[in-house]
């Protein structure tokens, strides 16, 4: 029988990430992520790595670039207020094609907000965060076992190519404790090798630099198109969804993350009363699963979009199918403000006549 | 000459393996020249180019990886120590080193060497002080003098308003992660020599007793201090020194000189 665990997500994250064999984590204490750091700090010294609590978010980004650099599967987590100071870092990350991974277990905000789960962060997640136009690999668990699965996913992405991938968690998935089959990790067999990766010149004879300076004519621009083809080429085959009672909806809620766990509840008491509405949850929020909401809406159907926050990915719902009717149901984050499974079934009723 | 004193002559005096044959990009009178070539002949004198790993700031020294015959990561502004800090975590057997400026180093980028020196990491730094933000055209940087013009400080630096210039190098010599620490200019023979045996000092710090090694060179920058070559270098002794005194401040590493 297969060992289960009764551990929080981020716990989880912590698991994942040291199985699929991050030996290197730079970080910085923040609510309601320090469960990840701790748990490293005990875990990594058996293992051989290297844990630094960094004097600031700013610096264990750029301890995660050094270690990247130099090809080392890396990471660094935090919480929303963190990872903006981080932004610069996943900037040159992104520029200089360094992979890694950077956890987002996100608060609410802006500014220093409040410590409960927040989904506030979608845009500066999805849509790079920081300057230049970029984009991240963007991975939403909703499930302990999730947090898992998905950062070990997040690290053979980001390794694939060479773009840096963050784990898109909440105070909700973050800190819940559910049942983990932890498994063993496999490296995909077609992982390419890191012949880029800075080891000195001596040994390959010729000296190789990590950067995203590109001065002379032209250069930038054939650099930024390269990035772009791959984010082309992960919407392509990256792109991973969940769906719960799609196949005869009339009304496709959608939802990530938490607010996914709460939406498939309600759309579970909806079905129980008759009701024809199913759920779609994107796992990659980047690439964004803009074919999955085509399929799912072809035959007139409705979408409401619930999240917690003001609006956000149901931007990227309405450009997916424009001409469908996108509802959009949100809390604004904030200490009290998680919707329960009644207050979304109420917005189901709102939205669907269709009963079985 | 006979053929027999050729065949007695020997090399004294050449390019540094560990420089690249090409022109650099530096204005006229600029000493970034000077201390690319001390911290090449340094990396030489371990022969260690093959395994090194340097870290570019931003600034004039950014293009130093096409100058090195090094691999090279470059950083965000300011954050080369935290760079330097993740590429010798992972290969720390590899010698590793920051090229910083003024305005990098001791301005945007100071939370990051302090924390690098305290925690010791085995890593060489040498920075490089003109007294202003050299790519960016001439501002006042950390290390501007008080009363000097620049760009952002027309009417002279006014330390009542603008603060004093920051003494690296006596900052980090007082913090116990620090192994090695010294002041040095290139303005004269004597100083250059002095400013080699540093250099080299710096990266034995790191070799031999795998600790933290920091040089801070007094450089020119005529360009931007609106001076001829020659007038800037006589600044450093005239202006500079007085104020960044030449010297080691601290010596903690096994071998001593």
């Amino acid at each position: 029988m297969t060992k289960r665990l009764f551990v929080k997500g981020n716990e989880a994250v912590a698991m994942g990430a040291l199985e699929a064999g991050c030996r290197y984590y730079f970080g910085y204490p923040i609510t309601p992520q320090s469960d990840i750091p701790e748990y490293i700090a005990r875990e990594m010294p058996a293992l051989g790595g290297e844990f630094i609590q960094a004097e600031s978010e700013i610096a264990s980004i750029n301890m995660l670039l050094g270690a990247s650099a130099c090809g080392a599967r890396a990471m660094t987590s935090s919480s929303s207020p963190g990872i903006s100071l981080k932004q610069e870092g996943i900037s040159y990350m992104a520029g200089s094609e360094c992979p890694g991974l950077i956890v987002n277990i996100s608060r609410s905000g802006p500014g220093l907000g409040g410590i409960d789960a927040s989904q506030a962060d979608y845009f500066q997640a999805t849509k790079g965060g920081g300057h230049g136009g970029y984009h991240l690999i963007v991975l939403a668990p909703a499930s302990v076992q999730e947090m898992y699965d998905l950062t070990m996913l997040a690290f053979d992405l980001s390794d694939r190519y060479r773009v840096p991938a963050m784990i898109l968690a909440d105070a909700v998935i973050g800190q819940m404790k559910e049942a983990l089959e932890p498994h063993p990790y496999t490296a995909p067999a077609d992982l390419p090798p890191k012949e880029w990766a800075l080891i000195g010149p001596g040994e390959r004879g010729v000296n190789k630099v990590v950067k995203s300076l590109y001065l002379g004519d032209g250069e930038l621009e054939q650099h930024n198109l390269k990035l772009h083809r791959k984010y082309a080429e992960m919407q392509e085959k990256e792109v991973r969804y969940a769906g719960y009672e799609l196949n005869d909806a009339e009304l496709v809620v959608t939802a990530y993350g938490s607010t996914a766990r709460i939406a498939h509840t309600a759309v579970r008491l909806a079905r129980q009363q008759g009701y024809k509405v199913g759920l779609l949850r994107p796992i990659t929020l980047f690439p964004f699963p803009k074919m999955a909401y085509k399929r799912h809406t072809a035959a007139g159907q409705k979408v409401l979009c619930v999240e917690l926050n003001t609006g956000q990915m149901v931007d990227d719902v309405r450009l997916a199918v424009p001409g469908v009717e996108v509802e959009f149901y949100g809390r604004a984050p904030g200490a009290g403000s998680l919707p329960t499974p009644e207050e979304i079934f109420a917005q189901i009723r709102l939205h669907c006549e269709v009963r079985s | 000459m006979s053929s027999e004193n050729v065949e007695a002559m020997k090399q004294v005096f050449s390019r540094p393996v560990s420089l690249n044959q090409v022109q650099t990009h530096f204005c006229p009178g600029c000493q970034h020249g000077v201390i690319h070539r001390l911290v090449a002949q340094a990396m030489d004198a371990f022969d260690i180019q093959g395994q090194t790993i340097g870290v570019a700031s931003v600034g004039c020294s950014v293009f130093l990886y096409g100058y090195f015959e090094i691999d090279v990561i470059e950083a965000p502004h300011g954050r080369a120590p935290a760079v330097a800090t993740g590429a010798k975590r992972v290969h720390p057997q590899r010698p590793v080193f920051t090229y910083q400026g003024d305005g990098d180093l001791a301005a945007i980028g100071t939370s990051e060497i302090i924390h690098c020196a305290n925690r010791g990491e085995p890593i060489t730094v040498i920075f490089v002080n003109n007294t202003t933000y050299g790519m960016t055209g001439g501002q006042m940087a950390p290390t501007t003098l008080p009363n000097q013009r620049t760009s952002t400080s027309p009417y002279g630096r006014d330390p009542g308003k603008d603060g004093y210039p920051i003494r690296m190098t006596e900052l980090l010599a007082g913090l116990e992660g620090t192994a090695y620490a010294a002041r040095v200019a290139v303005d004269t023979p004597q100083h250059v020599l002095q400013a080699g045996k540093a250099i080299k000092k710096a990266f034995q710090t790191q070799l031999q007793d795998n600790r933290f090694g920091f040089v801070e060179v007094l450089s020119t920058c005529p360009t931007n201090w609106g001076m001829k070559p020659v007038d800037a270098n006589a600044r450093v002794a005239e202006e500079m020194i007085p104020y960044f005194p030449l010297g080691v401040f601290k010596d903690a590493s096994a071998q001593g000189e």
